[in-house]
């Protein structure tokens, strides 16, 4: 990209942290003046509101993939919404700030604590596009932070896309990418189905760049130091910087900033490792994939990593489970909570996320039919991709995983024998993220 | 008068009505979840369908019969446009009325997958308001209402569709329960009028006077009744 | 030119006339809804196929044509 001005001072870090770099110990969000003195200013371009194929064409060599949950190159997305652009159809960007994944609290440290960074990335975003406004859609506990921080840069005239922030519901759907823009439109935010996409005709049938926050805040830092220096971390596929976050029985859980790819064992370990003998670890959230833990400990934090293990790095959400806990019932009490977080809108959704979590909620208590397995197999095939988005598939890919990663549980409680781990009924070893 | 047009109206008009109230029963069973190997989903919903076509037809013939008996002057604007006949204006009106609603009916049908699924269904209800007023029509211009085979078809007609209609609402459609209400109490009120009026109206003697039969026709059927006074088939009933 | 069969998941309501009139390539699954599994639908079913389109009472069932 050009830069018409000089670089202020803001030294590209050679190693980690880049995101998180100079956060304030107090847990306040860096100031304007802070942020710059961290990070150095954007460099200024010439905009003339056309798009900026240098930015998108930096974006894409620098290997960027969205930090969302479907890991898609950012430069083909910012490529297809300014591809669709037109004069009467300008676009606009959407900051995906929902992180609806109750376990997942990346977005909501980047967005409380260095707000500045994503609105830089934003600002990056409508240049590179041609965007003509930028919606910040978070939920209420970010959405403070952020409107202080636009209310900083509005003062300075800091950026030249007019930036405003939604307030989305705490739904787990609620970030869905249809669901934002049926929200964004004034809708009840649930997802819709069919239609171009919302590159080709988003909210008020716009070509719409919705990118994820974190995604976005990478960009920031691209635009600063180069396709190059994003490159010097992470692997050849999935270049740079991942922020993780490790809960479970970890002695010092959180959000943290990893090379992307980096072992399993790698974040544990900056975690200050387990707090008891580990048996598996669950990967990806709530709609992730359980892996044993012999098998996930040398897995590379990547989706070309965790792909043979059968798991997706998705929002980057690593639980460690430990041996003393039933993974059952643990599997029981996140499928619940997935049924009721369904948008109750298909059928398969609807009825099968509550099959599901009904059949491992008896098989966890050990007063299941014999043939239950089988039964909860077959419905997590029936529900997946059968749904207007990936909502289901996210449960029966966490049912299956549990199955095979807890079979010798799953047999001794489908024969009625007793449950061989001892943490009390209902203990909850995966944390609700707090609100 | 014993013309074979005037006949043909009348009974074509009759079988329309039957036919008219199987397709909204039909209509509302296609509702039930209920299948067999012997009566798919599919038939109910292929019937109602051919018996709402037949109706157009048979309603086609129905009013092309009528206009060209000369008996009675209807004139070829009552076909589209409601209450503009010098026969029974308000009564025959009602036909009109139906008949549009049913074109309506079968043309946003028959273009459903253009229209989308809610505006069809939006004008669909519009079948609720089509047969009670064809049912109106029949009792009010029906020169045979008084016969005791007649008012039993339409008797019958009635029940069958106030019977489906409690179905509908037993099985929970509307979904909302003061939709339910409302609908039935609005079907009892249209029902306990309808009734009443059709005591005092159309099976009293006199009737044909009262619904606008011009004078000329009454005189003219009640020099024929003079002459048929054991014939319960003469049009205009008792002068 | 191939034709292929979708549904509109949010629309469908498991009335199930299109699994009746098009066996060979719909199934339900244990609630009534149609498993399509979206591969090309072969010349000789088509007719079926444009038929289950159009009696489905909530225009759910979609036959889309793609062009090679």
């Amino acid at each position: 990209m050009t830069a018409t001005t000089p670089p202020t001072p803001g030294t590209p870090p050679d190693r980690l942290p880049r995101l998180l770099r100079g956060l304030r110990s107090d847990g306040q969000a860096l100031s304007w003046d802070e942020h710059t003195s961290v990070h150095g200013r954007l460099p200024r371009t010439k905009h003339d509101g056309g798009g900026d194929p240098h930015l998108i064409e930096a974006v894409r060599r620098a290997g960027v993939v969205g930090r969302g949950g479907a890991s898609f190159p950012t430069g083909r997305k910012l490529a297809a919404v300014a591809a669709a652009a037109s004069p009467r159809r300008r676009p606009l960007v959407v900051i995906n700030g929902a992180e609806g994944e109750p376990v997942s609290s990346k977005d909501r440290v980047l967005l409380r604590r260095t707000p500045h960074l994503t609105l830089d990335g934003a600002q990056v975003c409508a240049r590179a596009v041609g965007a003509t406004e930028v919606v910040v859609a978070t939920t209420t506990s970010a959405a403070a932070a952020v409107s202080a921080a636009i209310s900083e840069r509005d003062q300075r005239n800091a950026d030249g896309v007019p930036t405003v922030v939604s307030v989305v519901p705490e739904r787990f759907v609620a970030g869905q990418y249809s669901a934002l823009v049926n929200f964004l439109e004034g809708g009840p935010g649930l997802p819709t189905f069919g239609g171009p996409g919302p590159h080709e005709r988003g909210v008020a049938g716009r070509p719409t760049l919705i990118l994820n926050t974190e995604t976005v805040a990478h960009i920031a830092l691209v635009a600063r130091h180069g396709p190059e220096w994003f490159r010097q971390l992470g692997t050849a596929a999935e270049p740079g910087s991942t922020l993780t976050t490790a809960v479970g029985s970890l002695r010092r859980p959180g959000v943290y900033e990893v090379p992307r790819g980096l072992p399993l064992s790698g974040l544990v370990g900056r975690c200050g490792g387990p707090t008891a003998p580990l048996q598996a670890y669950l990967v990806g959230g709530y709609a992730g994939t359980w892996i044993p833990a012999d098998e996930a400990w040398d897995c590379p934090l990547s989706e070309d990593g965790l792909r043979p293990a059968g798991g997706t790095l998705g929002v980057g959400v690593v639980m460690a489970f430990p041996s003393s806990a039933c993974g059952l019932r643990e599997t029981a009490r996140i499928l619940r909570y997935l049924a009721g977080e369904s948008a109750g809108q298909c059928g398969p959704c609807v009825h099968g996320l509550p099959a599901l979590a009904d059949g491992f909620a008896q098989l966890a208590a050990g007063n299941a039919q014999n043939d239950i397995v089988r039964r909860l197999e077959n419905w997590a095939w029936q529900v997946n991709g059968r749904g207007a988005c990936r909502h289901p598939d996210g449960a029966a890919r966490l049912a299956l995983s549990a199955l095979r990663v807890f079979a010798a549980d799953a047999a001794t409680h489908a024969h009625h024998r007793p449950c061989v781990h001892r943490s009390p009924l209902g203990a909850r070893i995966t944390p609700t993220a707090p609100r | 008068m014993s013309s074979p047009l005037w006949y043909f109206t009348r009974g074509t008009g009759l079988v329309a009505l039957v036919l008219l109230s199987g397709s909204v029963i039909l209509g509302i069973a296609s509702l039930s979840r209920a299948t067999s190997a012997t009566w798919p989903r599919f038939v109910t919903a292929g019937l109602h369908r051919s018996v709402s076509l037949l109706v157009v037809l048979l309603l086609a013939a129905h009013i092309i019969t009528a206009e060209f008996d000369t008996f009675a002057p209807i004139g070829w604007a009552a076909v589209g446009v409601p209450f503009v006949s010098t026969y029974r204006p308000l009564w025959l009106g009602l036909g009109t009325v139906a008949f549009d609603l049913l074109i309506a009916l079968c043309i946003t049908s028959l273009l459903r997958a253009h229209l989308g699924y809610r505006a069809w269904r939006a004008v669909h209800w519009l079948a609720y308001l089509c047969w009670p007023v064809a049912v109106l029509h029949g009792l009010g211009t029906g020169t045979d209402t008084r016969l005791s085979w007649v008012l039993g078809t339409t008797v019958v007609c009635v029940a069958a569709v106030v019977a489906a209609g409690i179905w509908r609402l037993a099985q929970g459609w509307p979904s909302a329960p003061s939709m339910r209400m409302a609908i039935a109490a609005t079907g009892l009120v249209v029902l306990t009028v309808g009734t009443a009026w059709t005591i005092r109206g159309p099976l009293q003697p006199g009737w044909a006077r009262r619904a606008g039969t011009p004078r000329n026709l009454l005189e003219a059927t009640a020099n024929i009744a003079l002459d048929n006074r054991h014939s319960p088939t003469a049009p205009g009933g008792a002068a | 030119m191939t034709w292929r069969l979708a549904v509109n998941p949010i629309t469908c309501e498991a009335h199930g006339l299109c699994a009746e009139l098009l066996p060979e390539a719909i199934t339900l699954d244990d609630w009534g809804y149609p498993i399509i599994d979206g591969s090309p639908i072969p010349r000789d079913l088509l007719r079926a196929a444009r038929r289950a389109a159009a009696v489905c009472p909530t225009l759910a069932l979609l036959l889309r044509k793609e062009n090679p």
